[in-house]
Parts: C-alpha cells; structure tokens; sequence
C-alpha cells in the first residue's frame, strides 16, 4: 500500500526531481542502466575520450560513477579474515588505495569501449531484498556475449554496488589470494605499500 | 590463524570420480602421461605445508608462466600489435568469425555430450547459417538472427560430467589451464573441425597452408585479447595470481554455463564487523561471502552441484 502511494508520488514529483535525487529511489536494475547509458553516451561522443585523455576518463568515473560503489565493502571482502585484524587507520589506506587502483583499471576499460550493445536480464528476487544481482551482456560478433554482473546492496544513500563479475570472474575474489599473499608475506602494511607503488607505477604509465 | 584454504589433495584424484567421469577421465589419462604428473604433485605436497590447494604446482606453473610471459613479450605480442595495426577491423572481424564458425561444430558437439540437445541445434544451426548468408563464416549472421553462441569445449564437458578441475596447471606455450583442462585440450585439440581441417590439409602435404591458419588464428586471437592483457598489467598485484584467480573462476562459471551454484564458505566468522571510523557498518550475509569464495569446492558441493545441474 504504501509502496503504491510513494510510487504514485514519485510519478507525480518526477518533473521536479533533479536526476541526484532521483538515483536514490531508483531500483538497482534500473540505475544501472540508466548510468551506464548516461556514461557510454558520453564516451561515444566525447573526442577527448575517444582521442584515450586520461583526465576526462578519470573525471567521468569519479562524477558519474564511482558514487554508486562501496568500496568500504569491497575492500572488506577482499581483504578477508585482514580487515578486522587492520587498524581503523590501516583500513582507511587500504580502501583508498585500493580504490584508486580500481578507477584506473576501470578507466583504462572504458577508454576501450567501441560499438559493442548491452543487454540487461530481468532483475531476480523480491522487493523487499536488501542484496540483488543485476545482470547484464555485452554482445559482440563472433563471440560469446560476455555477461557483466553487479551485486547490489540497499543503502541509506541509494543502492550500490560492492562487487562486479565480469565473465563469472569476480573482481573480489581475483584480489583476494593477491591481498592474502602480500599481507602472508609483509602484514598489512606491506599491502598497503604494494598497492601504493602499484598505484605510482599505472600514474606514470600514463600519459 | 586458520588457514582459508578448504581443499584436501584427494578432492581432485580422477580416480575417484565414478560412472561417466572416470571413463572420461580414463579416456584422456591414456592419452597423456597423467599418473607422471599426479605423483609429481603428490611428491610437492609431501614437500610443502603451505601450499594453496588449487594450486600445489604453484612453484612449477610460476617458472612456466614466466617463460610463457617472456614468448609473450618478445614475440607474440609485438607481432599482434603488428598485425592490428596493419590489418583493418572489419578483416580482423571476418577471420574471427570464420575461426569461430568452425569451431561452433565442436562446440555443438560438447552440447550435445552434455545432454544439451536445444543447444547443440543451436550451434549446428548457426554453422549452416554462417557458412551460407554469413559466407563460409566470414560474417556472424546467426547472432543477429537471434542464436547465440556458446562456449564450449571437452574441459567444460568433462567438468559437466563431474569431473573436477584439478590443480592449476600452466601449459608451455599454451597458458593457463588445470589437469583436466589440459588432457581435454588434447581431444578438442583433434577433434575439433579445425584440427581435422588442418590435419587433411597436411596430407595433402602443404604445410604451408596448414601452419599459415593455425597462426593467423592464435595472432588474430592474441590481438582481440591485447586490451585485456594490458588491462591485467595495470590491475595485478602479482600477474601470477591474478591470472590464476581469474581463470579458475572463468572455468568454473563456464562449466555451469554462467550459473555457478553458491556454496557454504567455512571462513564466516571472518566476516566485516568494523569499518573505518566515520563510516556506516555494512552488513554481511552469507550469500556475499559464499560469492567471494565461489571458486573453492569441496567433494560433496562437486556432487550436489552436478547432481542440481543434471535435473
């Protein structure tokens, strides 16, 4: 019931919202296509990116994209039994660095992206669930269409994503025998100094 | 601190598995000299205590992969930059389309050796249409028709079957792959259309032809893949295990056919409870963590899940 009138309200209010609003009440499903509509767009029309300006990739991730993350999450996860044995100074580096290594793998994908189509599939569950899975193709000739998944969870901020599966290789679980090997061998300090010379080593690669 | 490793050596032993996988896997230990391999792998874990379970080679396959990453570099991957750079898109495209046509033959095949029987129409289908309006495979019409191509191969038959993947097991040359993977490679190997095709092509005893496609196709594959390799340059802590991690998940979410069964992670209490300070605590379920460790099995989630999949 109220469920109908909050989306009655919403139909009414649509005119008025601003899209930032808006992201909050969205479904997970649809968010995802919507920004990701919104960011291919741009990066179909836009030389700079086309022309591989890293600035303007970086940009676009941080503005439209990197604030649908938890990225608290996905370093909790991949840091496993690590992250509560870190100190709360320790984690803050963790995901911060790991964050900035994330954006750039990302960027440097969407530099890239080219005429390929996405799909999306129905979403799965109920309403109430606080934890779906957005699923999603893309299609390409010649090839298996390589699915692209997002596990989503319900925040007070809107719906956010803590771990993508690109192929059925999740990127959580990739980093997780690569961060529980860095801290057998130097703790967790020694991870954070890996992750901080990884981070220096893609800065100069770059243009 | 317990180890997160939950994999006993004898959960992969071929010998174990019965009824279908052990004629599988008696088929492809004839072919290949296996047993010289297990009792290798059996003498390195005598060796060391702290070995990764999926990965017991790990000192062998990390001197392969080396070798392998050095071919790569100095020959392989300049020659396909090479090749990009000379041969357009739109032909690059019709020779993996082509290479592909042929290999949906094969594909259907492993299908239907899975019971699949929609799928392997599917795939033939997609070979007659290919070969005709796509002319001989150079373009992909059946996917613009609608069929959509598989990815199969006599690995993810084997692993249908129940077969499990085995240790992690990096090929010279060839890359990364796992005991299982490697014997079925021998077979998708000749009997594929495109061995078959290379192999009558030799006995008419121009070889030329014969190595000229199988090396168009590895460039042209190698070029598609080149973003993806520089992607792992900038992504890998160490390029070893990231690969490594990366391909076993590949495989085993292939062999579910992208729906890979959720399993009970023995590492819960490891959960997040804190969060650095000024953050909201997120909560974690079980569902999550089992995700994040999908890639570990252990005998009887092998045997329910192939149970689950043969319904």
């Amino acid at each position: 019931m109220f469920s109908r009138v909050s989306q009655w309200i919403g139909v009414l209010a649509f005119g008025c919202l601003s899209t930032a609003a808006l992201a909050q009440e969205l479904a997970p499903d649809v968010l995802v296509k919507s920004v990701a509509a919104e960011v291919l767009e741009i990066v179909r029309s836009d030389k700079g990116i086309w022309a591989g300006n890293p600035k303007r990739v970086m940009d676009l991730a941080e503005e439209k994209v990197l604030p649908h993350f938890n990225f608290v999450r996905m370093t909790a996860l991949a840091m496993g039994p690590s992250w509560r044995r870190a100190t709360p100074d320790q984690q803050k580096l963790v995901v911060d660095q790991f964050r900035t290594l994330l954006v750039h793998t990302y960027s440097a994908g969407l530099t890239a992206y080219r005429n390929q189509t996405v799909d999306y599939k129905p979403l799965r569950g109920k309403p109430a669930d606080t934890e779906v899975t957005v699923r999603s193709e893309i299609r390409q000739s010649g090839a298996q269409a390589i699915p692209i998944d997002y596990n989503m969870e319900k925040t007070e901020g809107g719906w956010k994503v803590f771990d993508v599966a690109i192929g059925g290789v999740s990127l959580v679980t990739t980093y997780r025998d690569s961060f529980a090997q860095e801290v057998r061998a130097n703790g967790i300090d020694g991870l954070i100094k890996t992750l901080v010379e990884k981070n220096k080593q893609n800065a100069g690669t770059r243009k | 601190m317990r180890e997160p490793h939950r994999i006993t050596p004898h959960d992969y032993s071929v010998e174990k598995r019965p009824g279908w996988s052990a004629f599988f896997a008696g088929l492809c230990a004839g072919r290949l000299a296996i047993s010289a391999i297990l009792s290798l792998h059996v003498l390195m874990l005598a060796g060391c205590a702290n070995v990764n379970p999926r990965d017991p080679l790990e000192s062998y396959n990390r001197v392969v992969y080396a070798f392998n990453d050095a071919v790569d570099r100095n020959v392989l991957k300049p020659v396909s930059e090479g090749y990009k750079f000379v041969v357009p898109r739109i032909a690059r495209l019709g020779i993996r389309n082509f290479f592909a046509n042929l290999e949906d033959l094969w594909i259907g095949a492993n299908n239907l050796l899975q019971l699949k029987v929609g799928d392997a129409l599917s795939d033939w289908m997609r070979v007659v249409l290919n070969t005709t309006f796509g002319i001989a495979g150079l373009y992909d019409v059946a996917s613009d028709a609608g069929l959509e191509k598989h990815n199969e191969d006599f690995g993810q038959t084997l692993g249908w079957w129940g077969l499990p993947s085995g240790p992690f097991f990096v090929i010279p040359l060839l890359g990364p792959s796992t005991f299982r993977d490697t014997s079925a490679w021998y077979i998708d190997a000749i009997a594929s259309p495109f061995g078959a095709a290379i192999g009558a092509i030799d006995s008419e005893n121009v070889a030329g032809i014969r190595y000229g496609l199988w090396t168009l196709n590895i460039i042209n594959r190698r070029a598609d893949a080149l973003g993806a390799t520089t992607l792992i340059d900038q992504a890998a802590l160490d390029r070893y295990t990231f690969t490594r991690d990366a391909f076993l998940q590949r495989r085993r979410n292939l062999v579910f056919d992208g729906d890979p069964p959720r399993e009970k992670d023995p590492d819960e209490e490891s959960r997040v409870r804190e969060e650095p300070s000024g953050q909201a605590s997120a909560p974690v379920d079980d569902a999550v963590v089992n995700d994040a460790t999908s890639a570990r099995m252990t005998p009887a989630t092998v045997q329910s899940e192939v149970q689950a999949h043969a319904k």
